[in-house]
């Protein structure tokens, strides 16, 4: 069972919540070209894209690392693999000064165990933050990276604990909700441009800088979404249902990128 | 001149209680045989900075050597939480943990102010973020040159001591290294005292072929210590391979207070150096032993 209750078994779909949700956020990164990679199941999603929507893809990684082409899976955002193959080994200081803060990423993927309906994430406490319930890992690059990558990515399981009213603590600014304070800013990035979860995905109104829903994964419905956030979702006209996997994406996925189903089962 | 020692003898002369002290490497080259060296000599009150801390400082911090941690993020890479340090800032247990928190670039360049003797360093971050309300050390500054520009600055962090690995090294310390880099150049500069534990030590000779490669000169290090397989569970590129299932498995013991105790007493306290370490993980080295991939040669030419 996932954090918010739902069976994580392939379903009558044939496909786990993971494999779509994995799955719909590697389709988001269609004709990228540079993008900021995370751990967990970023890592997974960009390679899956490398190998489908997006083969020109550059796989940048914090731990200094451009162009990598992983020959495993890596556990770790540091793993050795990164390295042997990669176009280029950087010091940090370098990634971060010269190739995130001087704005040549054009995609990066956040998580958090809290977001709000404007994209703003929370990875450092739970709680009150000198006595808190829940001391979380902190920012690591993730504060920057929301500030510099063009666009950003979100993938992150769904429920009314972690998609909040109100964040206990903001660590990487998404939008305001004020489209002309987000413009003024200056920042190279544009903020948070999607969210996909097990339950489906989502858009920022341009208009407002609001999550907006924009495709259910099949079997799920509206009020699944409503019973898993804290406030009352935009939903865009002409709700659409998420595209399955093809067998393809399932293949590369259960044969070549997860075959013990670490991050897919 | 030789700067080579012990492991026992340069944590014993250059650790020294109440000290900050750095032991730096990015997921790569963590030095776990120095971290178990300082909780074997029972150092204390110790300030230790890192970007992750990782395994390395819940098991330092679980032992009890630490006060305060500097950091920027807390956790065990794909696997989940620190929980011993965890217990110390949720529940202040057995005792408070005294924290402060920077984002990865913000650690990155502390380390560079004061590897480069300057008063501050100013970065594109921490706007409309919660993280300088919570440390009042990283400020706002407007441009001098922009008014309608504003960065924030860090402060310059200067470690006591600084702990790296390295592949290889002199004996009078020049440091190789390639891999991920992590910042500890930079994490070397700014401190006052350097340790260097590799892998292996070489000739000069074999520095020289390749001066591209040297990350810390020897005019920095203030002892060389000979200790293969020092990162263990981290790793050293294409030495030996990070240990993930060692990570895995640290969850349960860093969960249960006696299971870590435990776990210091039969791998740290109850050996004498980390020798005796390798010898006791049998043969879990052969599953961590890389294939070659070697790199192409380029030609410095010959001017003489």
């Amino acid at each position: 069972m996932s954090a918010n209750g739902h069976s994580s078994e392939a379903g009558a779909n044939g496909y786990t919540k993971n494999e779509i949700m994995i799955v719909a956020s590697a389709r988001t990164l269609a004709a990228e070209r540079i993008c900021f990679v995370g751990v967990g199941l970023p890592n997974i999603v960009c390679n899956l894209a490398q190998r489908t929507v997006a083969p020109e893809l550059q796989l940048v990684y914090e731990a200094g690392v451009f162009g990598a082409r992983p020959s495993r899976l890596p556990l770790s955002i540091g793993d050795p693999t990164l390295v042997s193959g990669s176009t280029a080994v950087t010091s940090m200081f370098e990634l971060f000064a010269f190739y995130l803060q001087a704005g040549l990423i054009d995609a990066a993927f956040l998580g958090g165990a809290q977001i709000d309906r404007f994209g703003n994430l929370n990875t450092t406490v739970i709680g009150d933050y000198a006595r808190p319930k829940v001391r979380l890992p902190g920012s690591g690059g993730a504060c920057e990276i929301a500030i510099h990558a063009r666009r950003i990515l979100v993938i992150m399981r769904q429920a009314r604990r972690s998609f909040v009213d109100e964040l206990d603590f903001r660590t990487s600014p998404g939008h305001s909700g004020d489209p002309e304070h987000d413009r003024a800013r200056g920042w190279s990035g544009s903020g948070p441009t999607s969210v996909v979860t097990d339950l489906g995905t989502y858009g920022f109104d341009e208009r407002t800088g609001e999550m907006t829903l924009l495709t259910l994964h099949a079997g799920v419905t509206l009020d699944d979404v409503r019973a898993n956030m804290a406030w009352e979702p935009k939903v865009a006209e002409g709700l659409g249902e998420t595209a399955p996997p093809t067998e393809e994406e399932l293949r590369l996925l259960r044969t070549e990128l997860d075959p013990d189903g670490v991050l897919t089962a | 001149m030789s700067k080579l020692a012990t492991m026992r003898d340069a944590v014993a002369e250059l650790v020294r209680d109440g000290d900050t002290v750095a032991i730096e490497g990015f997921t790569h080259l963590i030095c776990f045989a120095a971290g178990h060296e300082i909780v074997r000599q029972r150092k204390r009150d110790l300030t230790l900075a890192r970007l992750t801390p990782d395994v390395i400082y819940d098991q330092m911090i679980g032992a009890g050597v630490a006060r305060k941690l500097i950091f920027s993020w807390l956790g065990n890479p794909g696997v989940g939480s620190l929980h011993a340090v965890r217990r110390r800032i949720e529940k202040a247990d057995p005792e408070p943990l005294e924290i402060e928190e920077y984002s990865h670039f913000g650690m990155v360049c502390r380390y560079v102010a004061g590897a480069s003797n300057l008063p501050f360093f100013p970065i594109r971050s921490y706007y409309e973020s919660d993280i300088p309300k919570v440390n009042p050390n990283i400020k706002p500054m407007r441009s001098p040159y922009d008014d309608g520009d504003e960065v924030y600055v860090v402060p310059p962090l200067t470690p006591d001591v600084t702990i790296v690995h390295a592949q290889r090294a002199t004996a009078n310390g020049d440091t190789q290294i390639w891999g991920l880099l992590g910042c500890q150049k930079e994490a070397a500069f700014a401190a006052e005292r350097v340790i260097v534990v590799c892998e292996e030590v070489v000739d000069e000779a074999v520095v020289r072929r390749d001066p591209n490669r040297t990350a810390i000169p020897g005019i920095v290090v203030d002892a060389v210590v000979e200790q293969p397989f020092a990162c263990h569970p981290s790793y050293a590129q294409g030495y030996y391979d990070r240990d993930n299932a060692f990570y895995r498995e640290w969850e349960q013991v860093s969960k249960d207070p006696e299971a870590l105790e435990r776990w210091l007493e039969e791998w740290v306290y109850g050996l004498e150096t980390h020798a005796d370490y390798v010898e006791k993980m049998g043969d879990r080295w052969e599953s961590l032993k890389p294939g070659e991939q070697r790199s192409g040669e380029v030609n410095y030419g010959d001017y003489s």
